[in-house]
């Protein structure tokens, strides 16, 4: 199935992900490969086959409103590349 | 301008006063340090998984049936994407096309009429972290203490035609949360927030014009002031010849306007899903009749109760109605001494002026409906005369005692035996032969100048009925 350069540039924006040219082939490309392959579920006839979000066939899994303890500070900087003043720190985002 | 109207609709965004966050145990509580209520659910830290609080679901149940909402048997958390700092995962958990309950409607009080606004949907929702934009530096901090608490959007039908019924809409909503409890209604820590959707078209058109949205009015005040001046912008610029872009705005405070704040060109491709991780929910009869039970007395019906049993004035039981905890007060006063009308004024005045004051308000307030009730029937009794209860007030709230005890051991029982009334009166004519002469001559305005004289020299203790009585008898004669 083919993609065109627009979606992928499309879906590059929305995953804020920079492409140049020969990447942005390279993803189209690779997308339209994926695509293809999934393509061939089309093939099955699902007339008369109900929507399915969960195939577990399990319902309703649930926790109390306990507060446990939560992770300390010191531990959680460590997975920030920079943490500044308790905070994760990021490049500047105008809301 | 009078030949467009305006059509509205709100997203009120309630956050849930759950104890633990809706899919991670830490806490939910405001003000903490940033970043001490993480867990590897809220930093989604791979391999982990949300598991839903169910006093989340509890709540949005809770509040469907007090909004006569359709509880859904079936409903489903949805991923919804989009990239942000403040959410870790990459996606928001909420509800899309199976939210947890549909169609109901609000009544709203906007001047003296009733207007029902239809409510969409309500869905559940988690909450993300708070960023904060440094001026100085290029940098964002991001705090994840907010990111996943719980959530309700409640959306609108576009129903609402102005501002005025913009505002009356959140307050009702507001009041309808914390009746349930399920929410604390602080509008300045964001408890309660709201989105507007507003177009214009001309009056009798029945296609809606292009909708803007305004985002994140906070207060009450905004969401009218924002809503009013859109129209107005609408309104102006298609009078002259433009059209209205679809966008979303922010209201500024400080210049009076709302300003454009992205296109919604890339926002809106959201690209929902089922959330794969959490399960299918599903809601059967007895959950929903239990959760009924708890339902408390809402505020539409007690302001119908207040009006139609007590025969109150509607602006006293708008007062009165406010929050659960002044209705339950003023109920449990009236249960002791039926005197509704004379309680009510009480409750309104002296007891929230006193509050006011102190800066305080009905949950630390030293004056129990027991003793607010005895102290009316106090007066109603004659035993205190009504001047001489706000002095017994005064008392009650400053030492949280009993109305009877404080008019005994300060002395305050109302003086109605007309022998010792006499006397006072006669002291007082004898003292003022002067005044006496000018009330003889025609100039009965002194009267009360008698009165004024006896209740000083009685503390204010006479019967002030009987004392009118006998003063005039006396000076008659």
């Amino acid at each position: 199935m083919a993609i065109t350069e627009e979606t992928v540039k499309k879906v590059a924006k929305l995953s804020c992900l920079e492409l140049n040219e020969e990447e942005l082939h390279k993803m189209k490309q690779q997308i339209s490969d994926i695509l293809d392959y999934v393509e061939q579920l089309s093939k099955i006839p699902t007339e008369g086959v109900k929507p399915t979000s969960h195939v577990h066939g399990v319902t309703n899994a649930f926790r109390d409103d306990v507060v446990k303890e939560s992770l300390p500070v010191e531990k959680v900087q460590k997975i920030a590349p920079d943490f500044r003043s308790g905070s994760f720190c990021v490049p500047k985002i105008i809301g | 301008m009078k030949d467009f109207e305006a059509v509205i609709g709100l997203e009120v965004h309630v956050q849930l006063a759950t104890h633990s966050k809706i899919f991670a145990v830490s806490s939910t509580k405001s003000g903490a340090e940033p970043n001490t209520f993480t867990d590897p659910v809220t930093l989604a830290l791979p391999g982990c998984l949300p598991v839903l609080n169910k006093r989340v679901l509890d709540f949005a149940i809770k509040l469907g049936l007090a909004t006569n909402c359709k509880i859904m048997r079936e409903s489903i958390l949805a991923r919804k994407h989009y990239h942000y700092p403040d959410l870790p995962k990459g996606y928001q958990i909420s509800q899309y096309d199976k939210p947890i309950c549909l169609a109901g409607h609000v009544n709203v009080r906007v001047g003296g009429d009733v207007k029902r606004i239809g409510l969409t949907r309500i869905h559940l929702e988690e909450d993300a972290g708070k960023s904060v934009h440094l001026d100085a530096a290029p940098i964002s901090l991001v705090d994840l203490n907010r990111a996943g608490v719980p959530l309700v959007e409640i959306v609108s039908e576009p129903d609402i035609r102005n501002a005025e019924e913009a505002g009356a809409y959140m307050r009702q909503l507001r009041q309808i949360v914390r009746y349930l409890d399920i929410c604390d209604g602080n509008m300045e820590e964001g408890s309660l927030r709201c989105d507007a959707n507003v177009s214009v078209r001309k009056i009798g058109a029945t296609e809606f014009g292009t909708k803007v949205e305004i985002k994140n009015l906070n207060s009450f005040r905004y969401v009218e002031k924002a809503i009013d001046y859109e129209i107005e912008r609408q309104i102006g610029v298609i009078t002259s010849g433009g059209t209205i872009v679809q966008e979303t705005r922010l209201w500024d405070d400080v210049s009076g306007e709302t300003r454009s704040m992205r296109s919604k060109e890339y926002a809106d491709d959201y690209r929902y899903f089922p959330d794969p991780d959490l399960l299918p929910l599903i809601v059967d009869d007895d959950w929903i009749d239990n959760v009924r039970k708890t339902l408390p007395e809402l505020p539409e019906q007690a302001y119908r109760r207040f009006t139609n049993t007590y025969k109150l004035d509607p602006y006293i039981v708008e007062l009165l109605t406010e929050e659960k905890l002044v209705s339950s007060y003023f109920d449990q006063a009236v249960s002791l001494h039926n005197n509704p009308t004379s309680i009510a004024n009480w409750i309104t005045t002296e007891l929230f002026g006193r509050l006011n004051k102190e800066g305080t308000n009905l949950t630390e307030c030293p004056v129990s409906p027991e003793n607010l009730a005895q102290l009316v029937k106090l007066i109603d009794d004659g035993t205190i005369s009504g001047k001489i209860a706000k002095t017994v007030f005064d008392e009650m709230f400053e030492t949280g005692g009993s109305p009877a005890h404080i008019v005994e051991t300060k002395g305050l029982r109302q003086v109605s035996d007309s022998g010792l009334i006499r006397e006072a009166i006669n002291a007082v004519i004898t003292a003022n032969p002067e005044q006496v002469q000018s009330y003889k001559s025609g100039k009965t305005k002194v009267f009360g100048f008698f009165v004024g004289q006896v209740m000083k020299d009685t503390q204010g203790k006479v019967n002030p009925t009987l004392l009118n009585e006998l003063l005039k008898k006396t000076l008659d004669s």
